[in-house]
């Protein structure tokens, strides 16, 4: 769309030469832009989200437009946590168990208002974790019950930026034994 | 606190004790199965539950009768109406209200157009969990046209929450006969094509045809309700033998199979989407005038007494049981679910098989784990 920032814009130049030509960069820059371009996203759903996440994955919404299309059963070969659904008191240390296993660089987001802060399971429940990031931290939020495959999308393409603009995230270490 | 048993690598006897899940995309959500093998074949299946146990029984307690049903629609996401409409059932028997028949029918329709779009994506889920990538895609593509009919009249595509003690909430959008029209077309046009990816295919009978056998007996004694168990031969639809709503006016078929393999449950699924377009089709173009809503007080309140309701989602029975002490809050709440009991037969049904199998079996339960958790 025009006057839309390009999402898979070059982070250098391009120097044209008869054979082809010559692309030069900061090398930081560089891998930013490859990675951002190409998460892969861990198939973990946890309830209702999930099935949006699917439709988000599906030919209508189609995600890998954007490089997200290869969805990891494995936390170790995935870069991305989609938090799609409630966390409760007894996965939150599966949850902290996947985050543990994806190697670095990884990234989370956190879909819906259950992962965001509890949502409609914010008050009366005893087993709901009042936000995911009590467990892991969150890069980006998603609300809604359940987010419209659009909302997921543009947290994805937050993701993408946060990524290319080379912030680097705060690690929070919390010792989980030490508790 | 809570740690995987990865511990327990082999039993004394020397058998191998492998986890599935509860981070696994072939149990459709957080199941953990505890699975005990010898070589390749099954000895025990034995279910982990309680990874998405949010608690929505005891939340239903400090919620009034209006705000409670809501809290369902996240139980079994994939009938979320159905499972409003239980809800309101068992309030409406409360109230002794009397619903207006065109709040029947939109009821109805909408509970026939989600069973619709859970049994497709039942459909494609099991083709992917048997390695078909292809099916996915095909049930998402008439899952969305439901979706977005569901997204006009209610404003949400998935947890609705259209349905109130005494009708529903809004009068359906201007557009919603001719979408669900297309709907229909559409569906006539494509249903073959469903039967040419997936019913015929060899590889996919190769892999259910004699997998996961449940006997009727079985059926009855595990309480497997819903296409689960009328694949084995229990005729247990609810919309047949205890009529609620509109359902004993129109005209439908109740699918048995007597095979009792993964097949029939899958063969049952494809037949019911049949049996429910042919109910929109007989209600669409008689949406009777009228309210659709019954008057209802604000505040809800609610006999002492106990009240249950039955209702047949996509995936069997549910029970929506009420003890009410009188007061703007039900007392106890009770969801009898059907997930529950289907997954309770998975043991029984996969021991001694392969475990190659298992995914075969369990996908064709169509389980949803925060229906069983809860």
């Amino acid at each position: 769309m025009e006057g839309q920032r390009p999402v898979t814009e070059f982070p250098g130049q391009v120097h044209q030469t008869p054979t082809g030509g010559i692309m030069t960069g900061a090398i930081e820059d560089v891998i930013n832009w490859a990675r951002s371009n190409s998460l892969w996203p861990l198939t973990f759903g946890t309830s209702c989200c999930a099935i949006e996440m699917m439709s988000t994955a599906s030919a209508k919404y189609d995600w890998s437009r954007f490089g997200f299309e290869v969805a990891r059963a494995t936390p170790r070969q995935a870069d991305v946590i989609i938090i799609a659904g409630t966390i409760v008191n007894k996965m939150a240390p599966v949850l902290r168990r996947l985050y543990d296993q994806i190697p670095d660089p990884k990234y989370v987001i956190a879909m819906g208002a259950c992962a965001t802060s509890g949502g409609p399971f914010f008050y009366n429940t005893y087993s709901v974790v009042k936000g995911a990031d009590h467990v892991i931290p969150v890069d980006v939020y998603v609300a809604g019950c359940p987010p419209r495959p659009e909302a997921l999308l543009h947290a994805l393409i937050t993701l993408q930026e946060k990524i290319k603009s080379g912030g680097k995230r705060e690690r929070i270490d919390i010792d989980l034994s030490k508790k | 606190m809570y740690t995987i048993t990865e511990e327990i690598l082999t039993t004394p006897s020397g058998d191998m004790v492998i986890n599935v899940g509860p981070q696994h995309p072939a149990t459709h959500g957080v199941l953990h199965l505890l699975i005990t093998l010898n070589g390749e074949t099954i000895k025990k299946v034995e279910p982990h539950l309680g990874y998405i146990h949010r608690s929505i029984e005891k939340m239903c307690e400090s919620l009034s009768y209006r705000q409670f049903i809501y809290s369902t629609s996240r139980m079994d996401y994939l009938s979320a109406h159905i499972n409003n409409h239980g809800c309101a059932l068992a309030v409406e028997k409360g109230l002794q209200v009397e619903i207006p028949p065109r709040a029947e029918v939109i009821r109805v329709l909408m509970d026939e157009l989600t069973r619709v779009a859970s049994h497709i994506l039942a459909w494609g889920a099991l083709a992917m969990d048997l390695g078909a990538f292809t099916p996915f895609f095909h049930a998402f593509r008439e899952r969305e046209m439901i979706n977005d009919i569901m997204e006009e009249t209610c404003g949400a595509r998935l947890t609705m929450n259209y349905m109130v003690p005494g009708g529903v909430m809004m009068d359906i959008h201007p557009n919603f006969q001719r979408r669900v029209k297309e709907l229909l077309k559409q569906f006539s046009e494509k249903i073959d094509e469903y039967d040419e990816l997936v019913t015929y295919n060899t590889i996919f009978i190769n892999r259910t045809k004699n997998v996961g056998y449940l006997s009727k007996e079985d059926a009855i004694s595990f309480g497997v309700s819903g296409p689960s168990a009328r694949a084995s031969g229990v005729s247990c639809d609810i919309r047949k033998i205890y009529p609620y709503s509109i359902y004993d006016k129109l005209k439908f078929d109740e699918i048995l199979y007597t095979e009792g393999d993964s097949y029939a449950r899958y063969m049952v699924r494809v037949q019911e989407v049949k049996q429910s377009l042919s109910i929109i089709e007989q209600l669409i173009d008689n949406i009777p005038e009228g309210d659709f809503q019954a008057k209802t007080k604000a505040v809800l309140k609610l006999p002492k007494g106990e009240f249950y309701s039955r209702v047949e989602t996509a995936r069997g029975e549910l029970g929506v049981y009420i003890v009410s002490e009188g007061g703007m809050t039900p007392y106890r709440i009770k969801f009898r679910s059907p997930g529950y009991s289907n997954l309770s037969a998975l043991d029984h049904m996969t021991r001694g098989s392969k475990i190659g199998d298992l995914i075969a079996s369990m996908g064709t339960l169509d389980l949803v784990i925060p229906d069983i958790d809860r």
